[in-house]
């Protein structure tokens, strides 16, 4: 049969090196900031907090049971036409989060709108597969996939926290600048509107990679 | 086996092919009467919130049928009552495509506390993708009483603002004409002031442009109707209602 | 006129990427120096100029509702609008997949230089983002989409020439270390970003 049975034969479903798979995208190895996959979606959906949480778990989702089913297949696949076969499955997982967002809970797929589909077209997704759920077990490519998701969700989500509190001093919807703070209302605070278009972001996002470089100096570029 | 021979690289895609093909159909089939159905009961429920009824997707089927009296179709500046296709079912999409004279489009007729309201679809392009609404007019023809705007795609906090009541709420009393002739509302950047203007959303420009247009482009097929109701109450005498006017009222 | 209106406005004021962020992954990865930029730019806007038409047809012929109507009458009431996804990413995937094949053949040079980022062209958000566009604000004629999708390449490949050439300045300045390399690359994006938002209030 395969070779996937003969090589780890008798591993714990946890063991240290498999909670490493799954923390390290966390941080060290983050999608987004230091692996640099998976900016497109980030950018447009981290103006407020709630479309990045729901984005974040549906891309959560999408990569572990994609990396699952590529790593079950991974000794069937033809090299030649694998990325094809790989984004036909992505795609299919995709279609089907959106059905069954689109009928069973609309009011969240509205949300997301047409990010849904651009999770297709998420690096981290392609990314993952080719370098990791290829190489590797079916359970040890899932927790990669959540791995990777988690890691990606918590950068939109850290994001997107600072992008809605200075932007339009609110957190998932709810007001928690004080009203009377604002000029409007006789105050001295006002929301800085920059934060709410598409470069700051980017700029937000540099922000976030200073810090965590500073702090963990092996991740600094020559 | 070898996996990469020609043979089998045609026989895994076509296996994989119908593999997918039947889980998505499945999937999309299977769904279908339900995404439907919201979608249904989303539209009435954006018909009433122009009225400003709020009510959920759940309750809308049954305030629909309580307040909303008539569903006509327009047609070629003529009203008809029974269309061949129902004026709910129509699809704005399509509806906009056509030129303006040529279009086909719905009017829904709402009595709410005994007084009489006139609802007309808008759609349009946003910044992303379409953007729609319903605007609401008093029985005078050119006031609006209330407007609800959706949009499928448009940026979260920017152009997004457009379906919320800090943009909607601008719109009722505003007018839609001035001296019987008529005039559209316009998008301001910030500084809106009298009957015609709101203020557009900031950072939203392209939706806000969208929504001016979209008003502009949709409100026109039905000016006739619209001006003929304001001229009734500047000359009640003047009977130049046609008969199917009589009939909606 | 109204071609030219539309490409300039999808080059510089629609850019793919400063106004919509679209395909920053191979964006950020390949343009440390002009040359491959212009290489993956010329690439991109070839891929762009080959699927969407492609996808336009595939979409207008088969998949909206009512399409398959030019085939038979019968077939009117078929919606097969829920495979665009798939239909078109398939699509985008086969014509990268060709494109690589061809650019091996023809320039093992720039296919070095290329290298693994050639088959991340299928992911490029920019490639299916634009197909989607051009479904989603229902251009009428092949035309329209092909002048879309030119002028949407050409504006990516501006961006990431233009990126370019500032990363190559940069590697003579004093960053602070750890913004070295993708920090100081957002910023300066952004930066961009900001500045082409100017473009953004003209109407032509």
């Amino acid at each position: 049969m395969s070779q996937a049975t003969k090589t780890e034969p008798k591993e714990a479903l946890f063991s240290k090196k498999n909670v490493k798979i799954l923390k390290d995208p966390l941080n060290e190895s983050n999608p987004v900031t230091v692996q640099v996959l998976g900016i497109c979606s980030s950018l447009a959906i981290t103006v407020k907090l709630e479309p990045a949480i729901v984005m974040g778990v549906s891309v959560l989702v999408v990569t572990a049971f994609s990396n699952l089913i590529t790593s079950m297949l991974r000794n069937l696949i033809p090299n030649r036409i694998r990325i094809i076969v790989q984004l036909v499955i992505v795609a299919a997982l995709v279609i089907v989060v959106d059905q069954i967002l689109k009928a069973y809970v609309y009011d969240v797929s509205k949300q997301l709108s047409v990010f849904v589909g651009l999770i297709i077209t998420n690096c981290i997704l392609m990314g993952r597969i080719e370098a990791f759920a290829l190489a590797n077990t079916p359970w040890k490519a899932f927790l990669d996939g959540i791995g990777n998701g988690a890691g990606y969700a918590a950068v939109l989500i850290v994001v997107a926290f600072i992008r809605e509190l200075l932007g339009a001093g609110q957190l998932y919807g709810y007001q928690i600048i004080p009203e009377s703070w604002y000029l409007d209302n006789g105050g001295w605070y006002s929301n800085n509107g920059l934060m709410l278009l598409p470069p700051m972001a980017l700029i937000v996002l540099a922000v976030l990679i200073w810090v965590q470089r500073a702090k963990f100096r092996q991740l600094i570029e020559n | 086996m070898n996996v990469n021979g020609n043979s089998y690289t045609y026989v895994f895609s076509v296996v994989m092919v119908v593999l997918v093909a039947v889980v998505l159909s499945v999937a999309a089939l299977s769904l279908k009467p339900a995404q439907d159905a919201n979608i249904q009961k989303e539209k009435k429920q954006e018909i009433l919130k122009s009225l400003g009824i709020e009510v959920t997707r759940d309750e809308a089927e049954a305030s629909f049928e309580t307040y909303i009296t008539d569903q006509l179709v327009l047609k070629g500046g003529k009203l008809e009552a029974n269309p061949e296709t129902p004026a709910f079912d129509i699809k704005m999409a399509d509806a906009v495509a056509k030129p303006m004279d040529e279009r086909e489009v719905p009017l829904f007729i709402a009595e709410r506390d005994g007084k009489v309201f006139y609802i007309i679809p808008v759609r349009g392009k946003g910044l992303w993708g379409p953007i729609w609404g319903y605007v609401s007019i008093l029985s005078d023809g050119y006031t609006i009483a209330g407007a609800t705007f959706g949009h499928k795609s448009e940026t979260p906090g920017l152009g997004a603002e457009i379906s919320l009541p800090v943009f909607t709420d601008q719109f009722p009393g505003k007018k839609l004409a001035v001296n019987g002739a008529y005039q559209s509302i316009s998008v301001r950047k910030g500084d809106a002031a009298g009957d015609h203007q709101v203020d557009g959303i900031s950072g939203g420009t392209i939706t806000s442009v969208g929504v001016e247009s979209m008003l502009n482009d949709c409100l026109q097929p039905y000016m006739s109707f619209l001006l003929s109701r304001s001229s009734v109450l500047s000359a009640p005498e003047g009977a130049a209602l046609s008969d199917t006017l009589i009939s909606v009222l | 006129m109204e071609l030219v209106n539309l490409f300039i406005r999808s080059i510089f004021i629609e850019n793919m990427i400063f106004a919509f962020f679209l395909g920053m992954c191979s964006y950020l990865a390949v343009s440390k120096t002009v040359k491959t930029a212009m290489g993956l730019g010329i690439a991109v806007t070839f891929t762009l100029l080959v699927t969407v038409p492609v996808n336009f047809l595939v979409d207008t012929k088969l998949l909206q509702p009512g399409a398959l109507a030019w085939l038979d009458p019968s077939l009117a009431g078929y919606d097969l609008s829920f495979l665009s996804f798939i239909i078109f990413i398939a699509v985008v995937a086969a014509i990268v997949q060709l494109l690589e094949m061809i650019i091996e053949r023809f320039s093992p040079s720039l296919y070095n230089a290329l290298g693994i980022f050639l088959p991340l062209i299928a992911v490029n958000c920019s490639i299916l983002g634009a197909a989607l566009f051009v479904q989603e604000r229902a251009y009428k004629t092949l035309s329209e989409a092909t002048v879309f999708a030119v002028g949407s390449g050409v504006g990516w490949a501006l961006a990431i020439v233009a990126l370019a050439a500032i990363r190559e300045r940069l590697k003579y300045s004093h960053i602070p270390a750890p913004l070295r390399g993708l920090g100081i690359t957002f910023i300066i994006t952004g930066l961009m970003g900001m500045a082409f938002m100017s473009f953004m209030g003209i109407k032509i």
